[in-house]
């Protein structure tokens, strides 16, 4: 079985639209293979992943689909890149590493991509909207854009996502057919004291546990109270998809696709029941940290992924209710963000007390990416359950996860601790 | 006594080796350093084994988008497994092998197989895959 082309997709791999739509384009038939499809169809934004980690391969594939004369077609975003563009130096990051970043984003930017620098794309410039068939990678804004926002994308990997923007076309396959969006696995949260809800541990906690039992399926939560924010929504999104392969949750009465349990599941029965427990939170939690209350710590890592405005928002009122009180000696309290939270932050009157209390603010890139977090530094906190998965293995240290607030009390106290009130079982 | 498994070629070649064997996914960035061939995820059943040159058998991907770019550079740097054998499909790690062969003409094969037969590959076993699928296991003394 091979995938049926349009003439203009036909045109493109024989090289008529120039040898990087055909190379593009090369990529896209093989992946349609693979994927099964019988057809293309089009797409009309992209956001590109490929641009964040920094590799010699990487580099040279952004470079030579930019040699060949790449464009993109449709509205393309960039997620995180591998330094902060302008304040890489003050930061230690190594000059021949920056020296490579920087062609790698010079490389994208030349295709005509918006270098916004960001894996919150959803919280910025060009938000998808419903329905909107889009080419999305970087697993968090994948989940988001299809949970969330009911956009439709599959997971994307790092280099097909600006094929796709190159020839604004995929194979036709996966999640963004409506028939493969229905719900599988029924999570209904019982016993969960909502109480716990207004800790925004919660959140990270639930995607953690949902992505290890959902694995690559799709899960419909019934009991998410209605209220949940975009940042808690992200923050559950980003853990499930760290944990699994999750590229679509939905939320009964939260979710655009979910308004009802019936509409969730397009009418059919769960494949799979399973109750959640306060116990299963609890586990969940404990996966998340590797080292003991009391740790000493080395740095506090939040905005994984990308810090909103609303979260500084939140980090400020926790930084003013320790009344005068900063960050210990010792510690290191990075906070990543995009450009475009950052100008709201300078907008505000809060970035003083975030400075005062002895916050970093870093920009465009991520600790995993870009050489930020120093050297010597053996434990990491944090309030992401995406941060905790990944730190042990791409930092080499051990890692705590709380609460903001916990984040925030273990720097001023340069050891890990933890509110514990609404995680002590009844 | 060898056993041989039928499997569906994702990503076609020939390749043999020793098998790796997982029981977890595993995301291959923050899971693989593509540099030295480590699995590097602490949480996971094979954290510190080598990949290179293995026939590595885990259940399927998972995680992040960066997979493939791992993968490919994996294959740059020589640090690739010979071959992947998973349970499920994941489209993210049949790109890293294409964009491999587009780049470098150098693929990793990648050979979906049932449940059953997965658990028929043992730690240790010698596997030889061929194009069309077959995986030819003799198992480890």
């Amino acid at each position: 079985m091979s995938v049926v082309l349009s003439e203009k997709d036909r045109r493109m791999l024989n090289g008529e639209h120039g040898q990087a739509a055909k190379l593009a384009m090369s990529i896209l038939v093989r992946m349609a293979e693979v994927y099964g499809a019988t057809e293309m169809m089009d797409v009309t934004q992209a956001h590109i992943d490929g641009c964040g980690l920094l590799s010699d391969a990487g580099l040279e594939f952004a470079e030579t689909l930019a040699a060949l004369g790449g464009k993109v077609s449709i509205p393309t975003t960039l997620n995180m890149v591998p330094l902060d563009v302008q304040h890489w130096r003050e930061q230690g990051v190594p000059e021949d590493y920056a020296a490579k970043a920087l062609r790698q984003i010079k490389a994208y930017a030349d295709m005509g991509c918006v270098p916004t620098c960001t894996c919150a794309p959803y919280q910025g410039y060009l938000t998808p909207r419903f329905g909107q068939q889009i080419a999305w990678a970087e697993s968090n804004a994948i989940v988001y854009a299809n949970s969330v926002l009911g956009a439709r994308t599959n997971r994307y990997g790092d280099y097909i996502d600006i094929c796709a923007a190159i020839t604004g076309r995929v194979p036709k396959y996966g999640l963004h057919v409506k028939p493969n969006r229905k719900g599988q696995l029924l999570l209904r949260l019982v016993d969960i004291d909502p109480a716990i809800w207004r800790d925004d541990a919660f959140y990270p906690v639930l995607g953690h546990f949902l992505g290890r039992v959902a694995e690559d399926k799709i899960s419909v939560i019934e009991g998410l109270p209605a209220e949940a924010s975009s940042d808690q929504l992200k923050a559950l999104g980003a853990a499930a998809a760290s944990s699994g392969a999750v590229a679509l949750f939905h939320a009964v009465g939260v979710t655009p696709e979910a308004n009802t349990l019936e509409e969730a599941f397009q009418g059919d029965m769960p494949e799979q029941v399973m109750e959640v427990h306060f116990s299963d939170l609890l586990t969940a939690r404990a996966e998340l940290s590797t080292v003991e209350t009391g740790a000493p710590l080395g740095a506090v890592v939040l905005g994984c992924p990308h810090f909103s405005f609303a979260e500084f928002q939140q980090l400020a009122q926790i930084i003013q209710d320790e009344q005068g009180q900063s960050v210990h000696p010792g510690v290191q309290f990075i906070v990543l963000t995009s450009q475009q939270a950052f100008s709201l932050l300078q907008r505000s009157d809060l970035q003083d007390l975030l400075t005062a209390f002895g916050v970093q603010i870093i920009m465009d890139t991520c600790v995993f990416h870009s050489p930020v977090v120093h050297a010597d530094v053996k434990v990491t906190m944090t309030n992401s359950g995406k941060h905790a998965y990944y730190a042990p293995g791409e930092l080499g240290v051990e890692v705590a996860f709380g609460s903001m607030a916990d984040c925030v009390r273990s720097a001023i106290k340069g050891c890990v601790c933890r509110g514990e009130a609404s995680w002590i079982e009844s | 006594m060898d056993r041989i498994v039928i499997g569906k070629p994702v990503i076609a070649g020939s390749a043999e080796g020793v098998a790796l064997v997982s029981k977890q996914a595993l995301s291959l960035w923050g899971g693989l350093n593509a540099q030295t061939g480590e699995i590097i995820d602490r949480r996971h059943d094979r954290s510190g084994a080598i990949v290179t040159g293995k026939v590595f058998v885990f259940p399927q991907g998972k995680g992040s988008s960066t997979a493939s770019a791992i993968l490919l550079e994996s294959i740059k740097a020589g640090k690739a497994p010979a071959a992947i054998i998973n349970c499920k499909l994941d489209p993210i790690l049949a790109l890293g092998s294409i964009i491999a062969d587009e780049l470098y003409h150098r693929t990793v094969p990648i050979i979906v197989v049932s449940q059953q037969d997965f658990d028929l590959i043992n730690e240790g076993d010698h596997v030889v895959i061929e194009p069309h699928g077959t995986i030819s296991i003799k198992a480890h003394m």
